[in-house]
C-alpha cells in the first residue's frame, strides 16, 4: 500500500494489490436501480403459464382425478396429469447413494397414482396468462383414498410401523456408519465409553427448517426445434442440465440451462425440481415457451426443507475434562423422497461432530428415514451445523457435569495451534488455525468479563431477567471438493470447477467462471483475483457466468466452495494466460522468454531498463498475429480445471450474550460477537456481508423459525406469516472480527465464508440461553427459544416442549411424548 | 375490466385491468416494471414496495385500481437522469457503498421504504431504522449493513457525515494480502 504514496515515483510501480480491498461491488449497479433479470421477468412470444395443483393430503391413493372442466376453462391450453406423463418424466434424480443398499423409492415429478407429502403435484393447467392457469385449477376434481400418516421418526423406524412407500420393506432409507476404529483412524468406540469415567448423553432436536430464499423459484422453457433453452432461479444450472437430460431424455447438447440473476438460494437451489422436469416436458409437448413462477405459499410446502434430525450423542470423558470418545446416532428425516442430495446431507455432517475436539474414539451411525413430508436437503451448512450444534451443546453439557468452565473444558481438548495440520479421528485433516487466538479476540471483542460480573449481580439480586454467555468453538469443512474423496462416498460427481479466461483484443478481459453466483458477489472477488494475476484494471475484467453456453463446464456454487475451487480455477487460469503471453512478448521484445518478469501487468527484461510490453498490448499483437514465434498458437487465452486435494477448514469462535425475560420467556441477544478464521480475504466487504448473512440464519434456527406439521401432516407454517422469517427488528447488532491463518490447500489460501455464520451460531445461542437460566433447573430448551418454550421450561420443567396451538411438533408426537423423550437418556447404549 | 390512469415514474398510461388485478402485477405484467418484484403472498416481505403518490406501500396490498389518478414511484424511478449519467438516490447510493445488498431480491422495496422512513425521521437512530424497515425481509445480509447504508443515506441527505463510528464500510484486512503477495 505504499506504493502510491508519492504520486510523482508511482508510474512505473504496478498498481495497489486488489486482493484485501473491500471493493463495492459490481454486481450492485443493476440490483439498486431494478435493471435486473430475474427469470419470471422473462416474457416470450407466445409464452404459456403452468399452475399447479397440489395435494391437499399427505399420504393417499388417487382414486379419481377429472381435469375435463379445466381444459373447458377460458384461456386454458392443456391440463396434464401424472398420468399423461408417467411415461416420459422419469425419477427426479438421487445423486448421493451413501450406502450400497440404500432404498431409493423413485421420485416422480407428478404424482401418478399415490401422494407422499401435502403439495405434491397432481395436475398442471397451461394457460394463456398466470391467472387464467390458477383459476382453472379449482375446476379439476380429485378424490383421494386416504393411507396412514407417517410423521414422526422415532415412530416410523418401529416395526409395524405404516410405510411410506408400501413397496419397500421399511421406512428406512438406508443405516450409514462411520466406526474411526474400523476406519484406522481411532481406537475403539465401546472400549473408550467402558474405560470413562463420566458419560454425558442426550437427545437434541434439530427442528425442520425451511431456506426461504427471497427470490421464489421460477423456470422458464423455450423450445427451438429440438433444442431447448431453460432459465432457472437455480443455484446449479451446469448440474441440472447434465441431470435434466438424463431424466427426459432431451440430449445434453441439446439442452441450455441458464441461470440469470438469482435471488439467494442457501441451499434451497441446489435441486432439480419437479417444476423444473415438468416445465420441460411440457414445452417439449407444445412446442412453445411456458413459464412457471411458485408462489411464496408453494415454495414454503414443496421446495425442499433442511434439517429435521434427532440426534442422540454421548462423550466419554475422564474427570479432569479430558475427552476419551464420542459417540452418536441420529434419526434424519428424508422426507418423502429422495432428492438431489438428500440422504447425503446427514452423511456429510458424519465428519464434522468431533469438532476442533481430540477424540481418540469416534462411532457415528444415521438412518435415513421416509416421512409423509416434503424431502428435506441441503440447507446452508448441509450437515454441518447439525454436527456443530450437537458437539458445542454436549461440551457444555460436560462441563455442567464436571462442575467445570465450559471455555476450560473446550481449552483442554482442542487442537493447539502448533499441532497443525491435524488429522482428526474423523479422518479428516484439518489444514491450519489457531483457536486459542480467535478465542481471546473474540472474548476481547464482547467485552466478557464485564459481562459475566452483570450475570454475576444480577443472579445474586434475583433480577426477573437473567443474563448468560453461550460459546460455540466450531470449524467447518468447506471447498467441497476433492473429487476422489467425493468418489470414496459414492457421490455422483466430482467436486473440481473450471475458468477460463479470454484476452479481448482491446485488452479488456472475460473471465468464465463455472461457479454460479446468487448473491455472493463472485463478479467483483473473481474481477480482484485477475486483476492481480494478470496486473490488469479491476474495471477491464468482467466476469461470466451462469449458462452453459457460455460456461460449458462448471460444478456450480454450494458448500462455501466458489471461491475456494473456483477462484482457484481463476488463478490457474491466470496463470496460463500469463505464461502463453510470456512467450509472445519475449518475441515482440526480441528477448529470451526466461529474462522476462512480469509485474503489474507489463513484461519487462531483466537487466534491460525501459524495455517493456504489458499484457494487454500482447492480447492485441496476438489478436492481429501478424508477428508471433512459430509453432505457438495465436491465442493467450487459457481454461484451467482445479480439483482442490484437501477440504478447507474455516474456525472460530461465536460468543452470545443472551438475557432472558424469566417471567415471560422472552429471550433477547444482548450482544454477540464472532471472531472467525476463513482463511485469505480477498474482500473483506464481502465477507463481513457472509458471516452477518450466515449469523441471521444461525440465530433464526435457535429462536425463530420451524416448519410445523400437523398430525395430519400439513404444513402448518405455509406462509410468512406463520414461518418467522426474522426482521431488522428482529435480530441484534454483530461484532464481528477475523484471524488470517491461510488454507494449505489452495494457492489463494482461502477457506471457505458462506455457512461460517449459520454453522457456528445456533449452539452459542442456546448455550446462552441455558447459561442464563440453568441455576433454575433448566438443562435443555428445545430450538426455536420461542418465549413460550423458555417460560414453558423454566416454570413447568422439560425441554418447552412443543407449540401448543399445533398439537405435535415437528416430528408429529404430542407435547406430552415429546417431554417425556427429552428426559430419556441416550438410546446408543452401553452407558454407565 | 376497469380503465385506470396512472403515472408510473414519470411516464403517463391509460390501461384497462381486472379489478382484481393487483398493483404490482399491474406494474409487472402491464408496464414491464419487473424492477418491483414479488416475494411473497401474504404482504409480509415488502419486496414489492412502491410509492404511491409519495408514501410507501407494499404493491401487493394495492389493487391498481386503487392507483388510478395516482402517481406511483418504483425503483426505477428514484435515480434522475439517464443511462450512463443518471445520478442515483443517496439511498441507493448508500446501499452500493456499505454493502447493504447481497442477492439483491429484497433491495428494491428495502430501498424504498428506506427513503420513505427517511422522509418521516431523517436522522434515525440504528434501532429506529430496524423499527422503521421490519416490514420488509431480507435473507442475506442479516440486516446490519443495510442499518449502516440508512444511516449513511441519513447523514448523506442532510448534509452532514455519518459521525456513528458504526456506520463505516468493513475495515481492510490487510493482512491477507499481505499473505497473498508472499504465496504468489
Amino acid at each position: 500500500m505504499t506504493a502510491v504514496e508519492d504520486p510523482t515515483s508511482s508510474v512505473d510501480l504496478p498498481p495497489a494489490k486488489e486482493v484485501g480491498q473491500a471493493r463495492r461491488r459490481k454486481e450492485d449497479a443493476r440490483l439498486i436501480t431494478g435493471k435486473t433479470t430475474w427469470t419470471d421477468n422473462m416474457v416470450l412470444p407466445g409464452m404459456l403459464h403452468l399452475a399447479v395443483l397440489r395435494s391437499p393430503v399427505a399420504h393417499g391413493r388417487i382414486t379419481h382425478l377429472d381435469v375435463s372442466a379445466a381444459k373447458e376453462r377460458p384461456n386454458v391450453v392443456a391440463v396434464y396429469t401424472g398420468a399423461d406423463l408417467a411415461e416420459e418424466q422419469g425419477s427426479l434424480p438421487c445423486a448421493w447413494p451413501v450406502t450400497p443398499d440404500m432404498v431409493n423409492p423413485g421420485h416422480p415429478s407428478i404424482a401418478v397414482e399415490q401422494v407422499n407429502h401435502v403439495g405434491e403435484a397432481v395436475a398442471v393447467v397451461v394457460a394463456r396468462s398466470r391467472t387464467a392457469a390458477a383459476d382453472a385449477l379449482e375446476a379439476i376434481d380429485v378424490d383421494y383414498e386416504p393411507l396412514p400418516v407417517v410423521l414422526d421418526m422415532e415412530q416410523a423406524v418401529q416395526e409395524g410401523s405404516p410405510l411410506v412407500h408400501d413397496h419397500t420393506t421399511s421406512n428406512t432409507s438406508y443405516h450409514f456408519v462411520f466406526d474411526a476404529g474400523e476406519a484406522g483412524t481411532g481406537s475403539d468406540t465401546e472400549q473408550a465409553f467402558a474405560d470413562a469415567q463420566v458419560v454425558v448423553s442426550r437427545r437434541f432436536v434439530q427442528q425442520r427448517l425451511i431456506p426461504a430464499f427471497m427470490e421464489p423459484r421460477s423456470v422458464v422453457v423455450q423450445p427451438s426445434g429440438d433444442n431447448y433453452t431453460m432459465w432457472s432461479a437455480t443455484q446449479i444450472p451446469h448440474i441440472l442440465r447434465v441431470m435434466a437430460a438424463m431424466v427426459t431424455g432431451i440430449p445434453e447438447h441439446k439442452l441450455r440451462v441458464i441461470a440469470p440473476d438469482v435471488g439467494g438460494g442457501f441451499g434451497g437451489k441446489l435441486q432439480v425440481n419437479p417444476e423444473e422436469i415438468l416445465c420441460l416436458l411440457i414445452a417439449r409437448r407444445l412446442g412453445k415457451p411456458v413459464k412457471w413462477t411458485e408462489t411464496r405459499g408453494e415454495s414454503l410446502m414443496t421446495a425442499h426443507h433442511g434439517r429435521d434430525q434427532v440426534q442422540f450423542i454421548d462423550v466419554a470423558a475422564d474427570r479432569d475434562g479430558t475427552v476419551k470418545g464420542l459417540r452418536v446416532r441420529l434419526l434424519a428425516d428424508m422426507g418423502a423422497y429422495l432428492r438431489l442430495i438428500t440422504p447425503g446431507v446427514p452423511a456429510l455432517g458424519a465428519f464434522m461432530f468431533p469438532g476442533i475436539y481430540k477424540f481418540p474414539a469416534y462411532r457415528f451411525e444415521c438412518d435415513g428415514v421416509f416421512t409423509n413430508k416434503v424431502p428435506t436437503d441441503a440447507y446452508r451448512g448441509a450437515g454441518r451445523p447439525e454436527a456443530t450444534f450437537a458437539i458445542e451443546r454436549i461440551m457444555d453439557e460436560l462441563a455442567v457435569e464436571l462442575g467445570m468452565d465450559p471455555l476450560e473444558v473446550r481449552r483442554k481438548n482442542w487442537i493447539n495451534a502448533e499441532e497443525f495440520p491435524f488429522t482428526t479421528v474423523a479422518g479428516l485433516e484439518y489444514d491450519s488455525g489457531d483457536y486459542h487466538q480467535a478465542t481471546e479476540q473474540a472474548l476481547e471483542l464482547l467485552g466478557y468479563d464485564e459481562l459475566r460480573a452483570e450475570q454475576k449481580r444480577r443472579r445474586e439480586s434475583g433480577d426477573p431477567v437473567q443474563l448468560g454467555i453461550g460459546f460455540s468453538t466450531f470449524t467447518e469443512m468447506c471447498g467441497l471438493a476433492p473429487s476422489r474423496v467425493l468418489g470414496s462416498l459414492a457421490f455422483g460427481a466430482g467436486g473440481w470447477e473450471q475458468a477460463s479466461i479470454r484476452m479481448l483484443p482491446t485488452g479488456k478481459v472475460e473471465v468464465v467462471t463455472g461457479s454460479t453466483p446468487h448473491g455472493q458477489g463472485h463478479e467483483t472477488a473473481w474481477s480482484q483475483i485477475v486483476a492481480d494475476q494478470l496486473g490488469v484494471p479491476f474495471e477491464d475484467v468482467e466476469v461470466l457466468h451462469g449458462d452453459t453456453a457460455i460456461s460449458s463446464r462448471g460444478l456450480d456454487t454450494y458448500g462455501s466452495r466458489s471461491l475456494v475451487v473456483g477462484g482457484t480455477a481463476v488463478v490457474k487460469a491466470a496463470e496460463k494466460v500469463v505464461e502463453k503471453a510470456r512467450v509472445i512478448a519475449a518475441h515482440l521484445l526480441e528477448a529470451n522468454a526466461d529474462d522476462l518478469e512480469f509485474t503489474g501487468g507489463k513484461f519487462t527484461v531483466r537487466g534491460t531498463p525501459g524495455a517493456g510490453v504489458g499484457i494487454q498490448e500482447v492480447a492485441l499483437a496476438i489478436f492481429a498475429a501478424h508477428d508471433y514465434p512459430e509453432g505457438v498458437e495465436p491465442t493467450i487465452d487459457a481454461e484451467a480445471t482445479f480439483d482442490p486435494e484437501n477440504f478447507s477448514f474455516p474456525h472460530g469462535t461465536h460468543i452470545c450474550a443472551m438475557e432472558i425475560d424469566t417471567e415471560t420467556g422472552f429471550a433477547k441477544i444482548r450482544k454477540y460477537a464472532c471472531v472467525d478464521d476463513v482463511g485469505t480475504i480477498v474482500n473483506p466487504l464481502i465477507v463481513e456481508g457472509q458471516v452477518h448473512g450466515g449469523l441471521a440464519q444461525g440465530i433464526a434456527q435457535a429462536m425463530y423459525e420451524e416448519a410445523i406439521y400437523d398430525a395430519e401432516g400439513n404444513l402448518t407454517t405455509g406462509s410468512f406469516v406463520d414461518y418467522l422469517v426474522p426482521a431488522a427488528s428482529d435480530l441484534p447488532h454483530f461484532d464481528t472480527g477475523n484471524t488470517v491463518h491461510a488454507a494449505t490447500s489452495n494457492p489463494l489460501g482461502a477457506k471457505g465464508v458462506g455457512e461460517a455464520g449459520c454453522i457456528a451460531s445456533t449452539p452459542a445461542v442456546v448455550n446462552a440461553a441455558l447459561d442464563a437460566v440453568r441455576h433454575l433447573g433448566v438443562t435443555d430448551i428445545r430450538m426455536p427459544l420461542t418465549p413460550e418454550r423458555v417460560w414453558r421450561a423454566i416454570h413447568q420443567g422439560g425441554d418447552g416442549g412443543d407449540r401448543a396451538a399445533a398439537g405435535s411438533n415437528a416430528q408429529g408426537a404430542t407435547a406430552g411424548e415429546t417431554a417425556a423423550a427429552s428426559t430419556d437418556p441416550s438410546s446408543s447404549g452401553g452407558h454407565l | 375490466m376497469t380503465q385506470i390512469n396512472v403515472r408510473v415514474d414519470g411516464a403517463s398510461y391509460t390501461d384497462d385491468v381486472e379489478p382484481r388485478t393487483l398493483l404490482v402485477h399491474y406494474l409487472r405484467e402491464q408496464l414491464g416494471k419487473v424492477g418491483t418484484v414479488v416475494g411473497c403472498d401474504t404482504s409480509n416481505c415488502g419486496a414489492c414496495t412502491v410509492h404511491l403518490d409519495g408514501q410507501a406501500v407494499k404493491s401487493c396490498t394495492v389493487f391498481a385500481v386503487q392507483a388510478d389518478g395516482c402517481q406511483v414511484t418504483t425503483i426505477e424511478g428514484v435515480a434522475t437522469g439517464e443511462g450512463d449519467s443518471a445520478t442515483l438516490h443517496p439511498v441507493q447510493r448508500a446501499f452500493h457503498e456499505m454493502h447493504g445488498l447481497q442477492c439483491g431480491f429484497c433491495t428494491p422495496g428495502m430501498i424504498m421504504a428506506s427513503i420513505d422512513l427517511l422522509k418521516e425521521n431523517p436522522d434515525p437512530s440504528d434501532e429506529e431504522v430496524r423499527e422503521g424497515i421490519e416490514g420488509n425481509l431480507c435473507r442475506c445480509t442479516g440486516y446490519q449493513n443495510i442499518v449502516r447504508a440508512v444511516r449513511q443515506a441519513a447523514a448523506e441527505m442532510s448534509g452532514k457525515a455519518a459521525d456513528d463510528p458504526q456506520a463505516e464500510p468493513a475495515a481492510v484486512d490487510t493482512a491477507a494480502a499481505e499473505h497473498v503477495a508472499v504465496q504468489a
